[in-house]
C-alpha cells in the first residue's frame, strides 16, 4: 500500500531506536547480577553466582523478601473480595452515587503517590500504626484495590446480569447465583486483578518508605536505601529476581484473560 | 436517590439497593479511612497549628528553595511530556500501520518495561548512565570520548529516566486514538491528490490531538508527583516538588510546611485534570475505553 519513502525509513528508524530504549534498562539488569565484577563493567567479564549467593545468605535481605512476600500476599487476600464485591455493585447498581463511589475507588491512582504516603505517615503516627505489618498490608491493600475494581468491571462488562437472575428465579440465593454464575464467568478477570494488585504491593516503595520500619521493612525500602548510598551488584540479583517474578504473574494474568475472551 | 416510576416493589428495591451499598462499603471504607481521610488530614495539618495559619503557605509561595522547586519541577514535566511526545508518536503511528502481529508486538516492548518496577528501573539507569556505567565505558572503547560523561546524578539523568517510565502512558492513549481514526480517510485524501505527508498533517494529525492530550495530561502530571527517579538520579540537584515534601517531613520535621507543598501539588493535579476534562472525557486520560 505504501513504498517505502524516506519518511516510512525514518519512521522505522526511529521507533526502533525508542524500543531499545524502552528495552535496553530492564535488559542489562540480568547480565550485571551474573557478574563476577564488583563494579559494573562492559563487557562483563565472567559469569558468577556470587551476587545471588550474597543476597541469599544475608539475614536482613532474606527478612525484607520475607515481609514482601507476606504484604503482597495478605494485600490479595484482602484486596481482591473487597474490589470483587465492589466493582460488582458498581456494575449492578443504579444507584447515581456509585458513580461518585466508582470515581473514590480509583482515588489511588489519581493521587500522587508522594502525597498519599506522606498523608499515611501522618495518621498513622498519630494511631500507632507506623513501623508495623497491618498498617503495611493496610496501605497496600488500598494502593491494589483500583487494579482488582478496573479489571473485575472490565470482566463484567462482557456478563450478561440476566443470566444470573434466571438462577435466582430457579431458586437459589443471591449468594449462591453469584458463586455458581457469575464468579465463575469472571474468574480470568478476577485473578488478573489479583495479580496486579499483588505485583503492585511487591513493587510498592514511597509509601513503605515513610510507614516501614524496624523488622517489617519491604525489600524496596532496603533497596531504595541502599541505592542511594552505593550501588551494590547484589541488588542487581534481586531486581532480576523481581522482574523475573512480574514478568511471570503478567503473563500469567494475561493468558487467563485471553482465554476468557 | 433514584426516582422511578411507581414500582409494585419498591420494598425489593430498596432492599437492593441497601445490599449493593454493602456491598460497596468495605473498599470505600478502605478508600476513605487510607487516602481521603490522609489527604484531608494534610490539607488541616496545613492551615492548623495552634489555631489558624496561612504562614505555611506564604513561605510556599514567597521563600525562594520552594518557588524555584516548583518551577523546576514544572519545567521538567515539560520537558519530559514534550520527549515523551516526540518519540511516543512515531511508535504509535507506527503500531498502528503495522499488520496486527507486528503491532501487538511493538505494543507488548511497549508494555513490557512498565511492569518492571520503577526502583528497578532506576537501579539500570544508573548502571547504564554512571562514569563506569555501560554506557561511559562503551564510548571509551570506542575512543568517541576520553573522559568519561556526566550522564547522572544531575537533571539529564533524571529526565532520560523519568521519560522511560512515562513513555507507555504516552503510547497506549496515542494507539488506541489512532486506531478509531478511519483508514478510508487517508485513502480518500491520497485519492484526491494530496501527498502522503499532506494527508497526515492535514487529516491524521488533527484526528489523533485527542490521543496527544490524553497522553500528555498523563504524562505531565504523574511526573509532577515524581520521587524515586529524582531522587536516586538527581544527585540532591535535582530538587522537585516530591523531594521537598519528603525532606520537610524526614529532615526538618516541617509538617506544615510539607503538608502546604502536598496540598499546592496535589491542587495542581486536580486543576489540570479539570481544565483537560472540559477537552476530553477523563476516561481516556485514566486509559479507560
Amino acid at each position: 500500500m505504501m513504498r517505502t519513502s524516506p519518511a516510512r525509513m525514518a519512521l522505522y528508524v526511529i521507533s526502533a531506536l525508542v524500543l531499545v530504549y524502552l528495552i535496553l534498562p530492564v535488559l542489562i539488569i540480568a547480565p550485571i547480577s551474573f557478574s563476577s565484577a564488583r563494579f559494573l563493567s562492559f563487557p562483563p567479564p565472567s559469569f558468577s553466582l556470587r551476587w545471588y549467593q550474597q543476597y541469599f545468605s544475608n539475614a536482613a535481605w532474606m527478612q525484607a523478601t520475607r515481609v514482601t512476600l507476606t504484604v503482597a500476599l495478605l494485600t490479595v487476600v484482602i484486596a481482591t473480595p473487597l474490589g470483587v464485591a465492589a466493582a460488582y455493585a458498581i456494575s449492578q447498581s443504579k444507584l447515581r452515587i456509585m458513580r461518585i463511589i466508582h470515581m473514590a475507588l480509583l482515588l489511588p491512582l489519581v493521587v500522587p503517590i508522594i502525597i498519599t504516603a506522606v498523608g499515611i505517615f501522618f495518621v498513622y503516627a498519630k494511631i500507632g500504626l507506623v513501623a508495623t505489618m497491618s498498617g503495611l498490608v493496610l496501605a497496600n491493600v488500598m494502593l491494589g484495590l483500583p487494579y482488582v475494581v478496573i479489571s473485575v468491571l472490565a470482566g463484567l462488562q462482557s456478563f450478561d446480569p440476566s443470566q444470573e437472575m434466571v438462577a435466582r428465579s430457579l431458586g437459589m440465593n443471591r449468594l449462591r447465583s453469584f458463586f455458581a454464575v457469575t464468579l465463575p464467568q469472571i474468574k480470568s478477570s478476577v485473578i488478573a486483578g489479583g495479580i496486579f494488585a499483588f505485583i503492585s504491593a511487591m513493587d510498592e516503595t514511597i509509601v513503605a518508605l515513610f510507614i516501614s520500619g524496624g523488622q517489617y521493612q519491604p525489600l524496596t525500602k532496603r533497596m531504595f536505601t541502599a541505592l542511594r548510598d552505593e550501588i551494590d551488584p547484589t541488588i542487581a540479583a534481586i531486581s532480576t529476581l523481581m522482574t523475573a517474578a512480574s514478568f511471570m504473574l503478567v503473563l500469567l494474568a494475561s493468558t487467563r484473560q485471553k482465554r476468557s475472551g | 436517590m433514584t426516582i422511578s416510576m411507581p414500582d409494585p416493589s419498591q420494598k425489593h428495591q430498596r432492599r437492593e439497593h441497601g445490599l449493593m451499598l454493602a456491598l460497596v462499603s468495605p473498599a470505600l471504607l478502605v478508600i476513605l479511612a487510607l487516602i481521603v481521610l490522609p489527604v484531608g488530614w494534610l490539607a488541616w495539618q496545613s492551615v492548623y497549628h495552634d489555631g489558624f495559619t496561612l504562614e505555611n503557605y506564604r513561605r510556599v509561595f514567597t521563600e525562594d528553595v520552594y518557588w524555584r522547586s516548583f518551577a523546576l519541577t514544572f519545567e521538567i514535566s515539560l520537558a519530559v511530556t514534550g520527549i515523551a511526545l516526540l518519540l511516543g508518536y512515531p511508535v504509535a503511528y507506527l503500531a498502528n500501520a503495522v499488520p496486527k502481529g507486528w503491532s501487538i508486538l511493538i505494543l507488548s516492548l511497549v508494555v513490557l518495561p512498565f511492569w518492571t518496577s520503577v526502583l528497578v528501573r532506576a537501579y539500570a539507569w544508573l548502571a547504564l548512565l554512571q562514569r563506569t556505567g555501560v554506557i561511559n565505558q562503551f564510548l571509551r572503547y570506542l575512543d568517541v570520548i576520553s573522559e568519561p560523561l556526566a550522564l547522572v546524578h544531575n537533571t539529564f539523568g533524571t529526565v532520560v529516566a523519568t521519560v522511560h517510565i512515562l513513555l507507555p502512558f504516552m503510547v497506549l492513549p496515542l494507539y488506541a486514538t489512532m486506531q478509531k481514526i478511519p483508514g478510508d480517510l487517508m485513502q480518500a485524501g491520497a485519492s484526491l491528490g494530496a501527498s502522503p505527508s499532506l494527508t497526515f498533517f492535514r487529516v491524521f494529525l488533527p484526528l489523533s490531538l485527542p490521543g496527544v492530550l490524553a497522553g500528555c495530561t498523563m504524562v505531565f502530571v504523574l511526573c509532577l508527583g515524581f520521587y524515586i527517579t529524582p531522587e536516586l538520579l538527581g544527585g540532591g540537584r535535582t530538587v522537585m516538588v516530591s523531594m521537598l515534601v519528603s525532606r520537610n517531613v524526614e529532615l526538618y520535621n516541617q509538617f506544615g510546611a510539607a503538608s502546604a507543598v502536598a496540598v499546592v501539588l496535589l491542587l495542581s493535579v486536580l486543576l489540570i485534570f479539570f481544565v483537560v476534562s472540559r477537552f476530553i472525557s477523563l476516561d481516556r486520560v485514566l486509559g479507560r475505553q
